[in-house]
């Protein structure tokens, strides 16, 4: 395979591939009868022509953070989580637990205790498919779908079955109390006199944005961050470099998890403040595109998060404003997928053609 | 529980295990060639959607059918172009199809009819209508078998009776014609079926293109036999289900018959049942729900007999230069 430049390999790939996909949504609005360039101006100004949109578009992508740098830190192992669905499923029910059933004196120790619980509980589901990847050679791929379905429908029993509070007919857990309301992020600007409009962006921004440096510090300035690379580089040089390949797996897959299960405290402790029964809402597997489009690197996630954050909010806009339904975004997300993952090699290919030349002659 | 119960558990299970056995026997051929297949529930998604869109705007179920099939082959061949000539991951293809057929069947569902995606009622020649085999009526007085025959096995659409048909000719194709032997070999050792000069690129994109038919008959059969139209993903999972079958059949078609009739079981279970009381055990529904998915880690485990998937199964190959 021929290699590219370093500069068109991070920047000018996944840049031509996010607008072939922009493109063809383009087209598909278009035949659909709308005008995609309204449909744009809708989304713009729904997401960011107002510090309310702006609130919304960062708590969309507050999630998307988690549970991108949960799929990259996996890709950089080698392996494939698309369990983030089920794994923050259980994150939510590790904060609805600990919200519900202990007393806490100020929400910021409530805040600390939820973060470790939610990150314990998405830890935890991702520790059966990585030790059955790792011990038994099952796939993790499958498993992990597997463990999302497992997941919904273990949810499903605790929400009907034990947290309903008597009487209701939702399955929904209580609302936590409410001393533990997080920190609104328009709060936090007014307190020092910026005004911004309501919106369910809270504290948790903060911790997303450290999760990024963290991110990159554990794979580029760490011992197990080079081995994590390494492993998913090459499985057979690692391990003759001495490197466990169950424990790469394992430590990969718990981090991981973790991570796509933190996400559940922005939206279960942030925003709902009760456990729902869809607490996730595909954040999971948008995770995926964005892991994808940000090229597993933390500063592409955190690019890619705020795009999709964008996208679901202006995507809402859009399915009030005009006839166009809210899943247009999840055709972008798909083809978000399609080009910057499955197809990667029809960009690359003609590129890498277009750079030889040029090469060789130097 | 008496036998005319029985008899309703029993047609119930072959109702909801046909979308299953088609989708699996899909996922066999294309896995067994060597290509994953997670994009099963997104191709039916669009075959369900296209063929109950075709059959309200034109009343011809055939057609609709016809179109579903092409569908969901469309979304194939996305699948083998991203898979097969661009040696993309096949798991990431697969995801994004599944992503593409939810939300495009919204978006042109609620273009062409406005009702929040669903599709008109069908009716009348919208819909396939149940086939009541010969003698049923007759038989029907024979002690035991009788009922048998005229509950269970009669009764049915076509489509079900062409997803049983599927499962000896997939396995008579699989293991006794040369078709057969070269698709399994591409998915164990393609280099092997290279150097004897037959084309694995071609025969990766027939298998999965017969991935794509199949998966658009199952489709077809939920929006216009098993339900009359469609709704927002109406898959519900079941593209899943079926690959949890097919690991749980270890890829063999008989198998899969036998793996897609017990989830269908359990299904049927899980609906008419909320809670399932075992002799003071009280088995609740989520656990039914689950079972398919929990039996298949179980197998993937290789506690009860290991599942080993094709060899060079989601390896993009690439001849020596």
């Amino acid at each position: 395979m021929n290699r590219l430049p370093t500069w068109a390999d991070v920047v000018l790939v996944p840049l031509i591939s996010v607008l072939i996909a922009f493109v063809i949504s383009g087209l598909v609005i278009l035949a659909i009868g709308e005008d995609p360039v309204r449909a744009m101006q809708v989304m713009v100004k729904g997401a960011l022509g107002s510090t309310a949109g702006w609130g919304y578009t960062l708590y969309y992508a507050t999630n998307f953070i988690f549970t991108g740098l949960a799929v990259s830190i996996a890709f950089h192992a080698g392996l494939f989580n698309i369990g983030g669905e089920g794994q923050a499923t259980l994150g939510g029910l590790g904060v609805a637990l600990v919200c519900l059933f202990l007393p806490w004196p100020h929400w910021s120790l409530a805040f600390a205790a939820a973060i470790l619980a939610a990150a314990a509980f998405g830890a935890l589901w991702a520790a059966v498919p990585a030790w059955l990847q790792a011990k038994r050679g099952s796939h993790i791929v499958i498993t992990t779908i597997m463990f999302n379905f497992i997941a919904a429908a273990l949810l499903n029993y605790v929400l009907v079955n034990v947290l309903r509070p008597v009487g209701s007919m939702d399955p929904a857990s209580a609302r936590f109390p409410r001393e533990l309301r997080l920190p609104r992020l328009q709060e936090m600007l007014d307190a020092v006199g910026i005004p911004f409009g309501r919106s369910p962006a809270n504290i948790t921004l903060f911790v997303a944005i450290l999760a990024c440096v963290a991110v990159w510090a554990i794979l580029w300035r760490t011992r197990l961050g080079y081995q994590i690379r390494a492993f998913g580089k090459s499985e057979k040089a690692a391990v003759y470099a001495g490197i466990s390949p169950f424990r790469i797996t394992m430590a990969a897959m718990l981090i991981s998890g973790a991570l796509a299960g933190l996400m559940a405290v922005n939206q279960v402790m942030g925003e709902a403040q009760r456990l729902l029964l869809n607490a996730v809402e595909g954040a999971g597997f948008i995770g995926i595109a964005v892991a994808l489009m940000g090229r597993s690197h933390p500063a592409g996630v955190f690019l890619a998060a705020l795009l999709f954050g964008f996208l679901y909010q202006g995507g809402a806009e859009l399915a009030l404003e005009t006839t166009i339904p809210r899943e247009l975004i999840v055709v972008i997300q798909a083809l978000v997928i399609l080009f910057t993952g499955a197809l990667d090699n029809m960009v690359r290919m003609p590129l890498a053609a277009l750079f030889r030349p040029r090469r060789g002659g130097a | 529980m008496d036998f005319a119960t029985l008899l309703q558990l029993l047609d119930s299970t072959l109702r909801l295990a046909t979308p299953l056995l088609l989708a699996c026997l899909a996922g066999l051929y294309s896995e067994r060639a060597g290509i994953f297949d997670i994009g099963l529930e997104g191709k039916m998604l669009a075959a369900a959607f296209t063929a109950a869109a075709v059959a309200a705007l034109t009343g011809n179920v055939w057609l609709g059918l016809a179109a579903g099939i092409l569908a969901s082959a469309g979304m194939a061949a996305i699948h083998a172009l991203a898979s097969i000539t661009f040696r993309g991951n096949q798991l990431i293809s697969g995801v994004a199809i599944n992503f593409l057929a939810a939300g495009m069947t919204v978006l042109v569902g609620q273009n062409l009819f406005a009702l929040g995606g669903r599709t008109p009622q069908l009716a009348g020649g919208g819909r396939f209508a149940p086939i009541t085999l010969p003698g049923a009526e007759a038989l029907s007085a024979v002690p035991l078998l009788g009922p048998l025959y005229a509950e269970v096995i009669s009764g049915h659409t076509i489509l079900v009776y062409i997803a049983l048909a599927a499962v000896p000719l997939t396995w008579w194709l699989l293991y006794r014609t040369r078709f057969g032997l070269r698709l399994r070999a591409v998915g164990e050792n393609p280099a092997a079926v290279d150097t004897a000069g037959v084309s694995v690129v071609g025969l990766r994109f027939v298998a999965v293109l017969i991935c794509g038919v199949l998966c658009g008959i199952a489709g077809a059969y939920l929006a216009t036999a098993l339900s009359a139209g469609f709704v927002k993903d109406m898959t519900a999972g079941r593209g899943f289900i079926a690959l949890a079958a097919l690991i749980f059949a270890k890829w063999r078609p008989v198998q899969a018959l036998g793996a897609c009739l017990l989830f269908g079981f359990l299904e049927t279970v899980a609906i008419r049942y909320q809670n399932v009381d075992l002799g003071g055990v009280v088995v609740p529904v989520q656990v039914m729900q689950a079972l398919p998915y929990i039996l298949t880690v179980v197998i993937l485990a290789g506690f009860v007999g290991k599942a080993i998937p094709p060899r060079a199964g989601g390896e993009p190959y690439v001849k020596e230069r």
